[in-house]
């Protein structure tokens, strides 16, 4: 496995935190640009071209959440977020509006680089693998999806979602085992990730998100790709 | 020999079937003498309850009482009244009789000479003369003309109309007879009369007057009148007395119930309205008609509960603000407490270039803002509690499942401690709609208490369920609890010896999180300890979230004879049979009561406490990438971030024991 060490865009508010991330980031190749708020993050985001962006939810001008689901309505870039709140609602928000994962202060740095280096990690030239759930096919070296002969745009981190569950179709995958396999997350922590993002993806590959039928729900386990 | 013989007999009649009868009757009689006696208990107890607790019923008593008292005491001086005047009336016209009578017979013909042949003849005409005026004086009597009884000579008499004697003719009575004798000369203003009984027709005994004087020589006139007709008037009154003194006497009594009733009724209504209101319900007001003394009650009534809502507002919104506040620091303080967190990382990471000093400082930093966070994050927990923020996110789990992976974060600090944990858990699964996330923080927080206090004695989880409840019981082997301190060890920042230092990571807060946790499920989180037989924290959980629990399947208090025996007996479920023998079975690692156990040595922190995490990092940090550290479980996810935990991820890079 090769770490990709990338450009990250940092938007946050505090000056102390943001100088703080950056010389950890620096410290591990990284490498960052600050933006301190909002309004000026778009801007930060088409200049810089980061590689992923690490992002507080609270912030003057223009809310955490409405950048980030700008920056998701123009890329797939993995966002992180930074939040203070751990409610439910907060972070359920958040997910919603296109993160990928979030980080709840006070973090230590260790979880914020390995949180960023998951999202980051990428395999080394994945052999050339064709997939396909119902009508769904997936070429996974060629990062790309297609419904009946259409292509579709997926976020790398939806993109990883569906192949894990396309590699085995009809196996049933714990919330808890698609944390670890797509997330990197190495315990049982937050399923509401996995319940989110199954939706953010099935919004985008299901005919009927309300009736899916290529990632199916198995109630009081978790999930399956295909159908029945 | 008789003695004996005398004996049998007894025992013989004893068991006699006759005997057996009797005694059989006699114990019946007993049991209904007993049945009544307590049902007339029970009523006068009803009775009592009632007088003691109705202020119209004790009004309407004391009126009828007093009103009856009265219309009696004056009943009884109007009779009199009443009796006395019709007497004196009768007397009256019966002297008038009498005397008109006398005055004609005195002036009789032949009466002034001494009784002779004819005077039987004059007898009878005078008597037949006074008694014709009868019917024209309008009263009725008899008339008697007697000689004194030296002479020779039968009375004469004269029935009236009513009036007669049957049989033989009375003679005057005595003292009446001797008092005319003694008048010598014919004076007839002076009268003397006494109440008599004469017969009257059909009524034998009847009262009566009697008048009498001398006239003539010798002879004597006597006039018998009946008070018949006076007594038929006098009992005639008498009913109509009582009639109206029993009528007036209830008809006060109504006027008493009426009268209280507009009384009580807005008395009630106010004690109803307080009522009400001290059961929260602070809309409720009385309503006001009028302007008299019950619409001022009604209204002071309302204008204290108006304040007293107002009060209960402002306190509300005063706690409300103080809830936010605490909620609002501990989000304001992360922000900078991340920054802090990083530049402690990087200190640490490099401390091994710095000085001794600088080093180890680097050291405590890093160590303690563990502590800081853990506190932090046990803060903001309860604050959501506080704020009723917390919310349930319950689904089907398999307790028994969630009981074994909360106790990884213990295990590691058993298998340090030398100590293990050991689990009896029932062969089928416990399903219960729980909150997974927070039955196992309880249950790690649980756990790890055990460990921690448990003396290097192994800990023991049971688990068992019955058809509403799931229950997990943490039993450790420990210096216990004092009496008292089953409840004291859910306050927050409670501590069994204040004076001890903390030895451990704990935040003090835990186990008040974890009694929320359960209240928040509508369970129960009990403990139970005695100095030198540990304790036991019993969580039981209902298997439906919401519903209301009735009892636990396992008990608080373990048996007496557990003392040794560690085992926790399993009760055997109706859906749930016993667990495997092999586990549930002797023990043979029986643990002894450690009675060398001082009391006072026992004085350990029970606070809801973490573990000494800082003194035993886990190995291979680095090695993690990525993802979490292990045994941190939910050590970044929101709303759990070592919500109870230990902190097992501090100071991995290497060794920081933060007290030797």
């Amino acid at each position: 496995m090769r770490i990709m060490k990338g450009r990250v865009l940092v938007v946050d508010d505090d000056a102390a935190l943001a100088e703080m991330l950056g010389i950890v980031l620096r410290g591990e190749g990284f490498e960052p640009t600050f933006v301190a708020d909002g309004d000026r993050a778009m801007e930060a985001f088409r200049d810089f071209k980061p590689d992923l962006v690490l992002l507080d939810l609270m912030l003057p001008g223009m809310d955490g959440i409405d950048v980030c689901r700008q920056i998701r309505a123009e890329s797939g870039v993995p966002i992180v977020m930074l939040t203070a709140k751990s409610d439910t609602v907060d972070v359920v928000l958040g997910l919603e509006s296109g993160a990928d994962d979030y980080i709840v202060k006070p973090f230590q740095s260790k979880v914020l680089i390995a949180r960023v280096r998951a999202r980051l990690r990428r395999t080394d030239d994945p052999a050339p693998e064709m997939l396909s759930i119902g009508d769904v096919s997936i070429d996974v070296a060629g990062h790309a999806v297609k419904r009946a002969g259409e292509p579709l745009s997926l976020t790398p981190l939806e993109f990883d979602l569906l192949v894990a569950l396309a590699r085995k179709p009809r196996q049933v995958f714990t919330r808890e085992v698609l944390l670890e396999q797509v997330w990197g997350y190495r315990h049982a922590a937050d399923t509401r990730l996995v319940n989110v993002h199954v939706q953010r993806l099935r919004a985008k590959i299901e005919k009927d998100p309300e009736r899916p039928e290529i990632v199916v729900t198995v109630r009081g386990v978790g999930y399956k790709a295909g159908p029945g | 020999m008789k003695g004996a013989a005398v004996g049998g007999q007894a025992v013989a009649w004893r068991h006699s079937p006759a005997a057996r009868r009797a005694l059989a009757q006699a114990r019946r009689l007993a049991r209904l003498a007993f049945r009544v006696r307590r049902r007339a208990r029970r009523a006068i107890v009803k009775v009592g309850d009632r007088w003691r607790r109705s202020l119209q019923l004790r009004v309407i008593t004391a009126t009828f009482v007093v009103s009856g008292l009265v219309v009696t005491v004056l009943g009884f001086v109007l009779m009199q009244q009443i009796a006395q005047n019709i007497i004196a009336s009768k007397e009256k016209s019966a002297a008038n009789v009498t005397s008109v009578g006398l005055a004609l017979a005195q002036g009789w013909a032949g009466v002034r000479s001494l009784p002779n042949a004819s005077s039987g003849q004059i007898m009878y005409d005078i008597v037949s003369n006074l008694q014709s005026t009868s019917s024209t004086s309008g009263t009725d009597y008899a008339v008697i003309v007697t000689l004194p009884p030296k002479y020779q000579g039968s009375p004469v008499f004269s029935g009236g109309a009513s009036v007669g004697f049957s049989g033989n003719v009375p003679s005057p009575p005595a003292a009446l007879v001797q008092q005319v004798e003694q008048e010598r000369r014919p004076n007839p203003s002076v009268l003397r009369f006494e109440p008599h009984s004469m017969s009257v027709l059909g009524q034998p005994q009847a009262p009566g007057l009697v008048y009498g004087g001398p006239f003539g020589s010798v002879y004597q006139l006597y006039y018998y009148f009946p008070l018949t007709a006076e007594q038929g008037s006098l009992a005639q009154a008498q009913r109509t007395l009582l009639l109206v003194g029993v009528a007036v006497v209830f008809l006060l009594a109504a006027i008493a119930w009426l009268v209280t009733r507009w009384v009580v009724i807005p008395v009630r209504l106010a004690a109803r309205g307080a009522l009400l209101l001290s059961t929260g319900n602070l809309d409720e007001r009385m309503q006001v008609r009028g302007s008299d003394d019950l619409a001022a009650l009604a209204t002071s009534f309302n204008q204290m509960a108006a304040s007293l809502q107002e009060k209960l507002r402002e306190l509300e919104d005063l706690s409300q603000v103080q809830r936010q506040f605490v909620s609002d620091v501990s989000h304001e303080l992360r922000t900078p407490l991340t920054t802090i967190r990083i530049a402690a990382d990087v200190l640490f990471a490099a401390r091994e270039d710095f000085a001794a000093s600088p080093g180890r400082s680097a050291e405590l930093l890093q160590s303690q803002l563990e502590r800081f966070e853990s506190l932090l994050t046990d803060l903001l927990e309860i604050s959501r509690y506080d704020a009723n923020a917390a919310t349930l996110d319950a689904e089907p789990v398999d307790v028994c499942d969630v009981a074994r992976q909360s106790a990884d974060v213990a295990q590691q600090l058993a298998e340090r401690r030398g100590t293990k944990i050991e689990f009896r858990l029932p062969a089928e699964p416990c399903i219960a709609e729980v909150d997974r996330r927070r039955v196992e923080r309880i249950l790690r927080n649980l756990l790890v208490n055990a460990v921690e206090h448990g003396e290097n004695r192994e800990a023991v989880v049971t688990v068992a369920a019955d058809s509403v409840a799931v229950a997990v019981a943490v039993r450790d082997f420990g210096v216990g609890l004092r009496p008292g301190e089953e409840q004291l060890v859910f306050d927050r920042f409670w501590r069994a010896d204040p004076a001890r230092a903390r030895t451990t990571g704990g935040t003090g807060l835990g186990l008040s999180i974890a009694l929320e946790d359960a209240l928040l499920h509508g369970g129960w989180l009990e403990a139970w300890g005695e100095p030198g037989r540990g304790s036991v924290f019993r969580l039981t959980l209902p298997r439906i979230a919401g519903e209301a629990l009735a009892g636990s399947p396992l008990p608080l208090e373990p048996g007496a004879a557990d003392v040794d025996a560690v085992v926790v007996e399993l009760p055997a479920g109706p859906a749930f049979g016993r667990e495997p023998a092999d586990s549930a079975g002797g023990s043979p690692e029986a643990v002894e009561p450690p009675e060398a156990v001082e009391p006072e040595v026992s004085g350990q922190p029970r606070e809801a406490s973490d573990s000494d995490a800082p003194s035993h990092p886990p190995e291979g940090g680095d090695s993690e990438v990525p993802g979490q550290p292990r045994g941190a479980v939910g050590s970044e996810v929101p709303g759990q971030r070592r919500g109870a935990g230990p902190a097992p991820d501090s100071g991995r890079e290497s060794e920081v024991p933060a007290r030797g």
